[in-house]
């Protein structure tokens, strides 16, 4: 009797490491396919930047003679679109950074205010921000680029800034609001027995408190100026005031143009944010989360 | 009166009231009113030169009954607001429903998934232009890497893709598919993880299978998140530039704009200002209530970092 049942707990046993195995089999499988979609366009990009010129197009599925001569070229400005590259490059970095610098002031400024200074009706504020989004950023761009002339920031870096900083302060205001809930009032209240005015408050008990929201939002508004185009190429049209993303879709203006190079171009562009993504990916997508689980 | 209160209401020097005031009662202190307005500048500043005054210089622009006439004229109008509800209806819910399920795969423990997990985030991570650039001359046609790599391994003689209207729709959709299901992937990953294991775990003990685990205890869990991914992705959809005018560009012959592309179009191509204006403000009323929508399902739920 024990015997019997001992075999029928091998085959059971048995049976159960055979599906495991071809479950797992499965699921091998379909992170082939799974790799094989998400590495396509990538690989495209390193084979056509890997190649000569003339050899762009030419039916290879690998790189008939790999060379890294087009980043050679970026590295030294060598074709007429790229001749301004790395001063291109230093204007994405400072667009990139201002625009983060001024949403980090201008939405913890504004959320303190709401949410620590007890603003009445300051709701209205928040809510009024977030109804930023109820028409789409492309649908401005064009009144954008009138409104700039006006202003008298025609192909200037700052009106650029200015665009970022509209679309990412609604976002990182109320990233701010909702985060600044785990801040207890209480030291706020203690830190005003001891005789603290608003300003110190806010400078020595809200932003220190606030730094991992801080850091989160600082990254989505560098990142967001970094990757943008539309406004970039409607904002500034000469040489030294555009960023790498005008610069790179400026390629497409020929239909002769050397792709090789522009596929390198978009490699160096990408570098950045792919660091930055990888490097602060758990903020990144948790942040935006919101927690909805809970809801 | 509690402790606290008695602790922080003796501050006669001043002549405030009580620090602890009735919830609809509050607001800043005399003090402070002045500190307030000086931190509100800034953002009622922004707020009014870039968003107020935009809105209404667009608004005032398009303001034109004669615009609109010639914009309901134009069949490239309707076929543009046709390509935008199909990448809606298409893009949003394709890349929602396969991200939710994915998120389930890249759940499992091993350690390949965990790897290939890097890799899958890719399109995220890269630069919407880059990516698109690079999409575009993969499917380029004679030549480009799609239909090279169809002869080679398959001996079949690739499509040219963008000279049919359904096969460059298709590009399109599937293009901002590939950007944006990895995002979403993350999300709900980071909503499944935030599941408490004791519920599986009651679940379990009541002897509940896999699939009945999956459809009684993660699908109502995740179902708050997953509206509110739709109204925000469905509301980043209609205003999308980058996919449609960089993947195919419009072709063939601008059939597949959407209204995303359509002002730029008009304006560039052709100097109709207004016309593309009127256009793109035809959208709103479909992404005001959505927004609307949006901002009280997100004031229930609570942020993570």
């Amino acid at each position: 009797m024990s015997v019997g049942s001992n075999i029928a707990m091998n085959s059971e046993r048995r049976r159960h490491k055979r599906l495991k195995y071809l479950i797992e089999a499965i699921a091998m499988v379909f992170g082939l396919v799974l790799l094989v979609w998400s590495m396509l366009p990538v690989y495209n990009m390193v084979l056509i930047a890997l190649s000569d010129h003339g050899a762009v197009f030419s039916g290879n599925i690998y790189p008939h003679d790999p060379n890294l001569n087009s980043f050679v070229i970026i590295l030294h400005q060598g074709f007429w679109y790229l001749e301004h590259f790395w001063h291109q490059f230093g204007n994405s970095i400072f667009i990139g950074a201002m625009t983060s610098f001024l949403t980090l002031a201008i939405a913890t400024m504004t959320s303190f205010t709401v949410s620590r200074l007890k603003l009445r009706h300051g709701w209205l504020l928040s809510n009024a921000a977030l109804m930023t989004y109820v028409i789409p950023a492309s649908f401005l761009a064009i009144p954008f680029y009138r409104i700039m002339s006006i202003y008298g920031l025609g192909n200037n870096p700052w009106s650029v800034i200015a665009a970022m900083v509209t679309f990412a302060t609604p976002y990182a205001i109320f990233i701010f609001q909702h985060y600044g809930k785990s801040i207890p009032m209480e030291l706020d209240e203690s830190a005003r027995i001891d005789g603290a005015t608003p300003v110190q408050i806010y400078f020595k008990i809200y932003l220190p408190l606030m730094s991992p929201a801080l850091v989160a939002v600082g990254t989505y508004a560098l990142l967001l100026a970094w990757n943008e185009y539309l406004y970039q190429f409607m904002l500034l049209s000469t040489p030294d005031s555009m960023t790498v993303s005008v610069a790179l879709a400026q390629f497409l203006n020929s239909d002769e143009s050397p792709w090789n190079y522009m596929m390198a171009t978009a490699i160096v562009y990408a570098l950045p944010p792919i660091a930055i993504y990888y490097a602060s990916r758990r903020y990144m997508a948790a942040g935006l989360t919101m927690g909805g689980v809970k809801g | 009166m509690s402790v606290a209160q008695e602790m922080y209401a003796p501050r006669p020097s001043t002549g405030e009231k009580p620090f602890r005031q009735p919830p609809w009662a509050v607001g800043p202190r005399a003090s402070d009113v002045i500190w307030a307005a000086a931190f509100l500048t800034p953002y009622i500043a922004v707020l009014l030169a870039f968003v107020v005054y935009p809105i209404c210089f667009a608004l005032w622009l398009s303001y034109d009954a004669d615009a609109y006439r010639h914009l309901f004229d134009y069949p490239h109008y309707w076929i543009t607001m046709f390509n935008t509800l199909l990448m809606v209806v298409v893009g949003v819910n394709g890349a929602l429903f396969l991200a939710f399920l994915l998120s389930g795969y890249f759940m499992i423990p091993s350690r390949w998934i965990k790897g290939l997990l890097v890799v899958y985030m890719l399109p995220w991570a890269l630069p919407s232009l880059a990516a698109f650039l690079s999409l575009h001359w993969m499917l380029i046609g004679y030549g480009g890497f799609m239909n090279t790599a169809l002869e080679t391994l398959f001996g079949v003689d690739g499509p040219i893709w963008f000279d049919s209207y359904g096969l460059a729709m298709t590009c399109n959709i599937l293009s901002y598919i590939w950007k944006w299901m990895p995002f979403w992937t993350l999300v709900f990953m980071a909503g499944r993880m935030a599941i408490p294991q004791d519920v599986y775990d009651a679940a379990a003990v009541d002897g509940a299978t896999g699939l009945q685990r999956f459809s009684y205890v993660t699908v109502p869990m995740l179902a708050n998140l997953y509206l509110i991914c739709t109204l925000l992705f469905t509301l980043w959809t209609i205003g999308d530039f980058d996919t449609t005018y960089f993947v195919s560009s419009g072709s063939p012959a601008l059939t597949t704009e959407v209204l995303g592309t359509y002002a730029f179009r008009m304006m560039l191509d052709w100097g109709y200002v207004e016309i593309g204006l009127a256009g793109a403000l035809t959208a709103l009323p479909v992404t005001i209530p959505l927004a609307l929508l949006l901002i009280r399902r997100l004031q229930a739920t609570e942020v993570q970092l």
